[in-house]
């Protein structure tokens, strides 16, 4: 029963096509700028008409950078791969946490349950300069300042609630039945956890740990205060553009085309989860 | 020695209890029902038996052997949930292995059990089927198949057939006694279906008020029901009744003003009371011994009639009679009418207990 006009539907389209337009075009433009010289990118006025040039890419990945004032040396590689290591490791770390506690915050209620919950989900919402001076005085004498496991430590700030608060909302959306079916079928806890409520509430976990990989991804401001270069994600890396010459943009655009490539990746691989989910709730009952 | 046995067992949650001093003992292939209305804790005693609630008193055994401490998976029990609780994402197949499986049985094993059961209940043509993809009735029947395929001791059966159909219902009513028999078990059956109750049951455990008001046979529930509550719940349409007190010499008691005779309370005489007259033994007469009553409505119900009457001091009752039954009277008839003994109960209007044996 669809009583749209075609008038209706023609304007619906015409609208999408502006919203798209709107959010894509940066990342349009960013991407052509990565293929594009300082020169080309700066002419008066832009075009979209220019000869690509491998050379930003080139530079990032030999770790070579000329410019006018002489060659500098680049550590973006280090900084790609430090992004990937530090993000899959400290969601990694969160999932292996975060998924049990998130079933017991579902499941048990104990005493001061809701409290703890709630600190965690605090360390989402407070700004992190508030726990920046503290962690660094810390980890200084602790000597996890500039090591990843300091850094992983601190991102679990970022992932762990994210994946507390989600996932605890799938488990609680299970039916408690299925897992007292289970456990009277003859399974010890462990196990029903393990074969009934972790893989009917994997969407979930899907989404949880897609989500907290991208915000560790995008995270600036701890690894920029409690690394230094060798240890520090793309995000602080890209820093390195702004020379003393004048701002590459050119590298930066190509810089950027590359570190959105391994979140573009996971979201188009946990996607199929995240719509898997959406079906299999649908049918819930 | 009993199969299934519990004594005392209460469950409170602060101060509200849910139950208070349970005790129950089952033999070995008996068949117990539950019955209650709803909220009143059946499923929760289902789910303190199987050991996935915990009682605040009391002590459970199965099999001679206290299991109040032991987890659900160690008490070998089987159970079908009213939800049917499938595992969503396993086959019907794998839902019925799945006892099997954790009793680590080899594969041949788990097959000939998966088909045995899945033969005795029909749905062997479902097997490779996820849950969501079965009608609700092979969803149920996945559900008692998973319950029975471990051969457990004790089997819960919590209200299966409330959500199936009404045709189906009717049919699993008449298939499950055979079934059950078959298994072995000793079956703890919850309903709140009273006809359901009294097809299936050895015996019926009455629960209301966090208690057993009365456990016996579906007969003597049903004859002798032990307080007004139960003699409320069994029987559609329901018992009549009327504050009243009874003669002296306990054998009349006044319906609004006229004197009926009933022969079963000599040492009751002169007590208040309230009358409980089933509609099925309420007889219709031409003679004037009678209570004289008036036909207000004609209802068919099935294979029987209800007539609402009204006798001439004002009390309605209902009257039950077989539609095969000759003259069926009219609307408006005056006629009399005369109760069976059998069908007459006696409780005390305070306390609600039967008064008479």
């Amino acid at each position: 029963m669809d009583h749209t006009s075609t008038f209706e539907r023609i304007l619906r389209g015409i609208l999408l096509a502006l919203v798209v337009l709107f959010f894509m075009f940066p990342i349009f433009w960013i991407l052509l700028m990565s293929f594009q010289t300082n020169e080309s990118i700066l002419r008066m006025p832009p075009s979209v008409f220019f000869t690509p040039t491998f050379d930003n890419y080139i530079a990032l990945v030999t770790g070579e950078m000329r410019t006018a004032a002489g060659s500098l040396q680049l550590n973006f590689m280090q900084n790609l791969w430090n992004s990937v290591l530090l993000s899959t490791t400290s969601v990694a770390v969160a999932l292996v946490l975060g998924v049990p506690a998130a079933y017991a915050f579902a499941r048990f209620k104990f005493r001061l349950g809701e409290d703890i919950a709630f600190t965690l989900l605090s360390f989402r919402f407070a700004p992190p300069l508030l726990v920046l001076l503290p962690l660094s005085l810390y980890f200084k004498s602790l000597g996890l300042t500039n090591t990843y496991i300091g850094l992983i430590w601190v991102y679990q700030l970022i992932c762990l609630p994210l994946i507390l608060w989600i996932v605890r909302g799938y488990f609680e959306d299970l039916s408690p039945d299925i897992e007292h079916a289970h456990r009277i079928a003859g399974y010890s806890w462990f196990q029903t956890f393990r074969k009934i409520a972790v893989p009917l509430a994997l969407p979930g976990i899907a989404a949880a740990g897609l989500l907290a990989f991208i915000f560790s991804w995008n995270n600036f401001v701890f690894a920029l205060v409690l690394a230094s270069a060798d240890k520090q994600p793309v995000t602080v890396g890209a820093l390195a553009f702004v020379t003393a010459s004048g701002i590459q943009y050119g590298q930066i655009a190509a810089a950027i085309v590359m570190s959105v490539i391994p979140t573009f990746v996971l979201a188009m691989f946990a996607q199929r989860y995240l719509v898997e989910g959406l079906s299999l709730g649908a049918v819930k009952g | 020695m009993s199969q299934l046995a519990f004594s005392n067992l209460s469950k409170a949650f602060g101060s509200f209890k849910v139950f208070d001093g349970l005790s129950l003992a089952a033999e070995a292939g008996e068949i117990v029902v539950i019955f209650g209305s709803s909220g009143t804790g059946k499923t929760f005693l289902l789910r303190l038996i199987a050991g996935v609630e915990e009682p605040t008193t009391g002590t459970i055994e199965i099999g001679g052997r206290d299991v109040t401490e032991i987890p659900p998976e160690q008490r070998n029990v089987g159970m079908a949930f009213q939800n049917f609780a499938l595992f969503p994402h396993m086959s019907a197949r794998e839902n019925i292995a799945s006892p099997l499986r954790a009793a680590h049985a080899d594969e041949a094993t788990v097959e000939s059990g998966v088909s045995r059961v899945a033969k005795l209940l029909k749905i062997d043509h479902v097997l490779g089927h996820a849950p969501r993809e079965l009608s609700n009735g092979q969803k149920q029947r996945t559900a008692l198949a998973r319950a029975l395929a471990a051969e457990p001791r004790i089997l819960l059966l919590d209200d299966p057939l409330r959500n199936v159909d009404a045709k189906l219902r009717f049919e699993m009513r008449l298939e499950l006694p055979r079934l059950l028999r078959q298994s072995g078990a000793t079956v703890l059956y919850v309903t709140q279906d009273y006809k359901e109750a009294m097809a299936l049951a050895d015996r019926i455990a009455v629960l209301a008020g966090g208690r057993f008001v009365q456990v016996g046979t579906p007969e003597e529930i049903y004859m002798a029901p032990s307080t007004l509550g139960v003699a409320k719940l069994f029987g559609d349409p329901s018992i009549n009744t009327l504050e009243t007190r009874l003669s002296a010499d306990g054998m009349w008691v006044a319906i609004r003003g006229k004197d009926i005779r009933i022969d079963k309370a000599a040492k009751l005489g002169g007590r208040e009371v309230i009358l409980g007259v089933r509609p099925e033994a309420v007889a219709l007469t031409q003679s004037q011994v009678g209570l004289p009553a008036t036909v207000m409505a004609v209802t068919p119900l099935n294979e029987r009639v209800v007539l609402l009457l009204e006798s001439d001091g004002g009390w309605e009752f209902l009257a039950s009679l077989p539609s095969a039954a000759a003259d069926i009277p009219e609307p408006n008839t005056r006629l009399s009418v005369t109760f069976a003994a059998e069908g007459v109960h006696l409780f005390d209007p305070t306390t609600g207990e039967r008064l008479h044996g």
